[in-house]
């Protein structure tokens, strides 16, 4: 691979697993656990995320020459919240039922710390061309966070996958997960997973080092 | 009046911000650390949503009747610029206030719950005196959830976890039981 494009791939990885937005940074954690009762309001809000994201780091990155450093926040901000308007207006029109469900918290992607935090971390610093792999990276890694803590909750809550009777009429759901306690819960032990990988690769590469460091 | 009541008690204890609404969720891990820095910070809360609940309902019956298409980012803008004001202000006039609120004032402003109740007034039609209560009832609710928090998360510092569960884990199964406690205030007012 050439240089720039492993650089790209990079940045790609980078936001989808190493440091994923939800899982490893703990940001964007309102929209995160409102909305995700079932698969499907996870995948429209990690798809409303990820379309304000990707399009206002593409626009900050382009006008970053231009806009002068003492009011580079308040200018982020008014450009995520018009990006974030024109997508509350479309799924109104696309979607009536899904925009009805997730109700006020599509005008509340504005203040999605993780939208925000690319934009002054990466997005005022870099290339275009990186800005919006950095943003599909990192808005894929939301997304996937959000269809994962969607799915969990949404199989447990009412043995269903995007509605697909899953158990049979014996299973009794568990109805406090589709209820907001389960949300904490659920995205507490996601994370508990997590480092309990992240922990066992670390064990596995200092072995592996050690076996390597001896003579055998 | 019962209903300005009713709006009272829901914001503070049946619809929580925090434990039902999942509002403020960052201050909520970040900040409660220790008992005396999330209670300043609530009290910080309750005092910038009132300013909000104004700035919303003026707004609102003033200008965004011709334009409801701007009502999000005129919504961020007037709210920030307003709190910057304020904040220069108490710095002027009351330097002991400014001391207990302090630097979580600015910060506060790009909190999810501050828009967040901006907008569920204006979806849920309320006036002047209806904003204001639920503003103050949502602040007061912040405030209790955060405190509640604060003090569990004392006790835990002590308690013998396993380390692979300290840190946000265990602060989110904490958040967790503690809103399984608030459901049951859902009953309060069922029969009225």
């Amino acid at each position: 691979m050439p240089k720039a494009q492993q650089d790209a791939y990079q940045e790609f990885i980078k936001g989808l697993w190493r440091d994923n937005p939800v899982f490893v940074q703990v940001l964007g954690m309102c929209p995160i656990l409102a909305v995700t009762n079932s698969a499907v309001n996870a995948l429209a809000m990690g798809g409303a995320t990820f379309f304000v994201l990707v399009t206002s780091s593409f626009l900050v990155s382009s006008l970053k020459r231009w806009i002068p450093r003492q009011v580079r926040i308040s200018t982020y901000v008014i450009i995520i919240a018009t990006f974030v308007t024109v997508t509350d207006f479309a799924l109104q029109a696309l979607v009536p039922q899904i925009h009805k469900e997730l109700g006020a918290f599509i005008p509340l992607i504005v203040v999605n710390c993780m939208i925000l935090g690319r934009q002054e971390a990466f997005a005022s610093k870099n290339s275009v061309r990186l800005a919006v792999v950095d943003a599909l990276g990192m808005a894929s890694g939301f997304l996937f966070a959000l269809f994962a803590l969607g799915g969990v909750r949404e199989i447990l809550g009412e043995g269903r996958f995007f509605g697909i009777d899953l158990f049979g009429p014996e299973f009794e759901p568990w109805v406090i997960m589709i209820l907001p306690p389960g949300g904490f819960l659920t995205l507490g032990l996601l994370l508990l997973f997590f480092s309990w990988v992240k922990e066992r690769k670390e064990q596995l590469a200092e072995r592996l080092a050690d076996m390597q460091g001896e003579p055998s | 009046m019962s209903n300005l009541v009713w709006i009272f008690v829901s914001a503070l204890l049946i619809n929580n911000f925090v434990l039902s609404y999942f509002l403020g969720l960052c201050p909520f891990l970040g900040v409660s650390g220790k008992l005396e820095t999330s209670f300043r910070l609530g009290l910080a809360t309750v005092f910038v949503m009132l300013i909000t609940a104004l700035c919303a309902w003026f707004l609102n019956t003033y200008i965004l009747i011709h334009a409801p298409y701007l009502r999000l980012i005129s919504f961020i803008v007037v709210i920030a610029s307003t709190v910057q004001f304020i904040e220069m202000l108490i710095k002027r006039l009351s330097p002991h206030l400014f001391k207990a609120l302090g630097i979580f004032l600015p910060l506060i402003t790009t909190n999810c719950a501050i828009l967040g109740l901006a907008i569920f007034s204006t979806n849920k039609g309320y006036g002047l005196a209806q904003g204001m209560i639920y503003a103050l009832g949502a602040g007061l609710g912040f405030t209790l959830a955060l405190v509640l928090m604060a003090g569990l998360r004392e006790e835990s510092e002590l308690a013998p976890v396993p380390r692979l569960m300290r840190g946000t884990a265990l602060n989110l199964i904490i958040a967790g039981i503690l809103s399984m406690a608030f459901m049951g205030f859902a009953g309060l007012f069922s029969a009225a």
